[in-house]
């Protein structure tokens, strides 16, 4: 059966403000499932906590609305136990960035096979605008009573340090060339991670659209303006690991980490890193359970008729006297 | 035939292979027909302190230590500095004479604390500082002392196989101990060799050279030590009796009922079980292709709480393992599973706290915690268990109450079960049933709704991957499709929804599983988890003193089976409440239920599991003095 874009939407009221970035990320990831024709039982989205934690509720397949920062857990969880699921884990900067941090790092080592979503807005949203991990030192939006007193992380480059095997950047305004991410993160044999620049208008009065437009003149002298944002694409940029050599490796880590500094005048979007030669976490699984993959968790029998078919047998003789 | 109740004793370094000898005899004696109860104390540590397992050894049933020690065999100068004092008139100590003029200054993990006590109590016997001084004081108390040279031994070794490298074999000191025992106690050789290579398994050079050197000292001793007086022959054995460890039973549990993902962060006492789960984790299935257990060591507990429910999320039976500190942190996720009503097993091995705490050590003091965690109002399930056969049972029960009342289960256990080694009964999988309760297979509605109203308050299940089953779970509160709302309307449904899971676990558990009754008396004591095994070896003491105390165990203690409980305390005059923890926790729920003051306590908080020696005294006492409201145990190094 073909699935339309709209099989992919709820009916749940949105309330999300007027122009909010996050709409472009749910349309984004409903036209990617339509897409791809993912049946909708065969996908979940999971959710951190925050405005794009009722992603979930907005999309017509599994939706599971987490905690604050433990999106990723509950996702690999998920995945780990039906690996048939497309798994996609969607949060917002603080979410991923700043109390799930360590969850962020420690999935990226493992590899399982599912999309990382961060809405990347720079603020708190839901308690009313304090800054976020991605708000730069000394930046003031418009709710801080004093300036930010912390240094920004760079998430693409934690995503890249942290084992990430999909690394790329979207903007949300930009749907098509989001949606076309989304494909790419799905369809890749690994974690995929995307960082999205979603503008909050509300309380992030900075990297507002208009800024990323570059419609406000970039320099007070001038007042030539242009866009800020660019594909990587459109430059010849290879982000992909085509071989299993360490020095192609480290080369590409290191562009990646190197475009991922590109701040400002020019922002680059698109595939920063792809490396689909380190194993995803369900084939390390499969290496040491051969039938890991075909006979999973999920999928296991494990009773007949109320009795336990699992035999100890054998680890009961071992410990007979 | 005299019976045989001996309690035997080694210690050493931590990282020297005391577990390694302590198995060893525990195996020995096992073997030869004997019920088995050994306990190891150890220092949070890899190398160095101080550690002992003590090891008792009875023809009859026996489920827990008593304060003698009639034989230890002392490989370092520690252990008898600690432990001297502790051995029986007429018991033996074995040890290494190379260490006789040792000083308590030269033993740099002997505490300040330890040492100053130990300097008063060889003060008043007028007694140096040294190994020698300590000996000649507990000679005096009628112990027989058994020195011998281990590096002697060694040596003696080397030049019978014509191996001059056996002479620097020190790290086979904890062998030769166990050895030298068994030579003492004039036990089979045979038995000695086959459960060294048993122990030491693959590693086969090993084997053979602890072989050799456990040959040379059991002969050594058979040859050299005059008889003592107690030796333990072969007696009939039983053929259904398995030696068992104690993260053993929760982990076979979990293989056998269905447990298929477990996800943990490394913690002492905890961690044993998850890896004795990844060693085993491929499974094999009655008429039917290999299965497995997917172990996933995690970044921290909130992670492994997380992965859990996702697992558990796909229909997976899916458990978490871990201790205290562990616990505290995943309290956030555990109201999270039950707002959304998932069904997960914690499986929480106690220990001493507040924070770290004692980290290595025992207690029982999570249990307000447990029936308390999570902030917000949902059903969940505390169940403990009292002992490692129990355990594993109740490991089937606890997936069973999650899945068929869709509520978190915390199942109780402890530092003291997970270090101890016993005898029991081989475990039988075939007394495992497995209910699931309303999980779907199949979905035929084009309108499913996960928490739809149902007469029993429980809705029918959907996993992740069932076709028609889309569903959607947040920790907000949620309407019948799991969509968020904040209708007070809906509110109250959806609480009274959750919260009547109560009564209906009330009502559903059997009986027999919600408070076992070991008979109730004038006197009667209440207590929970891994206490059953030293009360009931004590009420057995004062049966043959003709004194009868009853005994109730109380397993499920969330929601608290309060007329249950009330109906066998009906005719109790006295309720002693024995736990390991300071403010007598169940005491308080009992209080908090049934409105009714406890009498009595026995409390142990030192972090050293209690022997039946103490609780049949701390009883006498209570017996003697009605005043006595309290009884505070400290046995044990």
């Amino acid at each position: 059966m073909v699935l339309k874009l709209s099989d992919y939407k709820t009916d749940v009221h949105n309330d999300w403000c007027p122009g909010c970035g996050d709409f472009g990320v749910v349309n984004a990831i409903q036209m990617a499932l339509a897409e791809m024709n993912i049946p909708r039982h065969k996908a979940a989205i999971f959710s951190g906590i925050g405005c794009s934690g009722k992603t979930s509720h907005f999309i017509n397949t599994y939706g599971i609305h987490t905690l604050h920062g433990r999106v990723l857990a509950f996702a690999q969880g998920a995945k780990i136990a039906n690996p048939d699921m497309t798994i996609v884990a969607a949060g917002g900067d603080g979410d991923g960035l700043g109390i799930g941090v360590g969850h962020f790092v420690a999935a990226g080592r493992r590899n399982v096979d599912l999309t990382y979503i961060i809405f990347d807005n720079g603020v708190y949203g839901l308690t009313k605008g304090q800054a976020s991990p991605t708000l730069r030192l000394g930046e003031k939006t418009k709710s801080l009573p004093t300036p930010n007193t912390n240094y920004n992380v760079n998430p693409i480059g934690l995503a890249v340090a942290s084992g990430f095997t999909f690394v790329a950047r979207g903007y949300s305004y930009d749907v098509r060339h989001l949606k076309d991410l989304i494909v790419a993160a799905i369809s890749h044999k690994g974690l995929a991670f995307l960082d999205v620049l979603q503008p909050c208008p509300t309380y992030n009065d900075i990297n507002t659209r208009d800024w990323y437009a570059g419609t406000e003149p970039i320099d007070d002298a001038a007042t030539k303006t242009h866009a800020r944002l660019y594909k990587l694409e459109d430059t010849g940029y290879d982000p992909v690991v085509h071989y299993s050599e360490e020095s192609e490796l480290n080369e590409k880590l290191s562009q990646a980490l190197i475009k991922s500094l590109e701040w400002g005048d020019k922002i680059p979007l698109g595939i920063f890193y792809k490396n689909e030669i380190i194993t995803e976490y369900g084939r390390r699984l499969a290496d040491k359970i051969p039938n890991y993959l075909e006979n999973s968790p999920a999928t296991q029998k494990i009773s007949s008729n109320g009795k336990p078919t699992t035999d100890i047998s054998k680890l009961l003789d071992s410990l007979q006297v | 035939m005299v019976n045989v109740d001996i309690s035997w004793q080694i210690g050493g370094p931590q990282g020297s292979g005391v577990e390694t000898a302590a198995n060893i005899f525990s195996h020995v004696c096992a073997r030869a027909g004997y019920q088995v109860f050994g306990k190891r104390e150890f220092y949070s540590n890899i190398k160095g302190e101080h550690s002992y397992f003590t090891v008792r050894v009875s023809d009859k049933k026996i489920r827990s230590n008593v304060n003698d020690v009639t034989i230890m065999a002392a490989f370092d100068a520690e252990t008898l500095f600690r432990h001297a004092d502790e051995i029986v008139s007429g018991g033996a100590i074995i040890y290494d004479s190379d260490m006789e003029n040792i000083e308590t200054k030269d033993v740099h993990t002997l505490d300040v604390y330890f040492k100053s006590r130990l300097h008063q109590y060889l003060d008043t016997k007028k007694k140096s500082y040294t190994v020698s001084g300590l000996l000649d004081s507990v000679k005096e108390n009628g112990v027989n002392l058994y020195p011998v040279s281990f590096r002697g031994i060694l040596e003696g070794l080397a030049e019978d196989t014509d191996n001059p490298k056996l002479k620097g074999m020190i790290r086979m000191f904890n062998v030769l101990g166990v050895s030298l025992s068994l030579g003492l106690l004039h036990m089979s050789s045979k038995q000695l060799f086959e459960s060294i290579e048993l122990i030491f398994g693959k590693k086969q050079k090993i084997a053979e050279i602890n072989k050799q050197l456990a040959n040379y000292a059991y002969n050594y001793a058979t040859a050299k030590f005059p008889n003592f007086k107690c030796s333990l022959a072969e007696i009939a054995k039983q053929s259904d009796t398995i030696l068992a460890q104690g993260h053993q039973g929760t982990a076979l549990g979990k293989m056998v009922c269905g447990c298929r993902f477990q996800a943990y962060y490394p913690i002492t006492p905890a961690s044993d079980e998850s890896v004795f789960l990844e060693s085993h984790e491929i499974l094999e299935i009655n008429e039917d292709r290999p299965g497995s257990m997917v172990v996933i060591q995690t970044e921290d507990e909130i992670s492994a709480i997380g992965m859990t429910i996702g697992s558990a999320l796909t229909g997976t039976r899916s458990a978490t393992s871990t201790s205290g500190p562990g616990f505290s942190l995943m309290a956030e996720a555990l109201g999270w599973a039950g707002i959304n009503e998932v069904p997960i097993v914690i499986t929480l091995y106690q220990r001493s706290g507040p924070s770290t705490g004692l980290p290595t050590r025992h207690g029982q003091e999570d249990l307000m915690f447990a029936v308390n965690a999570g902030h917000g109002e949902f059903p969940k399930i505390v169940y403990a268990s009292g002992d490692i056969e129990e355990s594993f049972y109740d490991t089937g029960k606890c997936f069973n109450f999650s899945d068929v009342f869709q509520v978190p289960v915390i199942h109780m256990m402890d530092k003291f079960l997970a270090s101890s080694v016993v005898t029991c009964k081989r475990l039988d999988p075939t007394k495992i049933k497995i209910e699931r309760g309303k999980l779907l297979d199949k979905i035929d509605t084009n309108d499913y709704k996960r928490f739809a109203p149902s007469e029993d308050g429980i809705s029918p299940r959907s996993k992740l991957g069932l076709e028609n089953g889309i569903f959607w779970n947040t920790g907000d509160e949620r309407d019948e499709y799991g969509h968020i709302t904040e209708d007070p309307v809906v509110r109250l449904q959806m609480m009274d929804k959750r919260l009547s899971r109560f009564s209906q676990i009330l009502k559903d558990i059997p009986k027999d599983d919600q408070v076992v009754s070991n008979g109730t008396a004038e006197y009667t004591i209440v207590s929970w988890g891994s206490t059953k095994g030293p009360i009931l070896d004590a009420l057995e003491m004062l049966k043959k003193e003709n004194i009868n105390v009853g005994f109730i165990q109380i397993k499920l203690l969330h929601p608290f089976p309060t007329e249950l409980v009330k109906s066998f305390l009906k005719n109790v005059k006295a309720i002693i409440d024995i736990e390991a923890n300071a403010t007598g926790q169940l005491g308080l729920l009992l209080k908090q239920n049934l409105g009714r003051e406890i009498d009595h306590y026995i409390l142990k908080y030192t972090g050293r599991a209690m022997t039946c020696t103490e609780i049949y005294d701390s009883i006498k006492k209570i017996l003697a003095n009605k005043e006595q409201k309290k009884v505070i145990l400290t046995h044990g190094a």
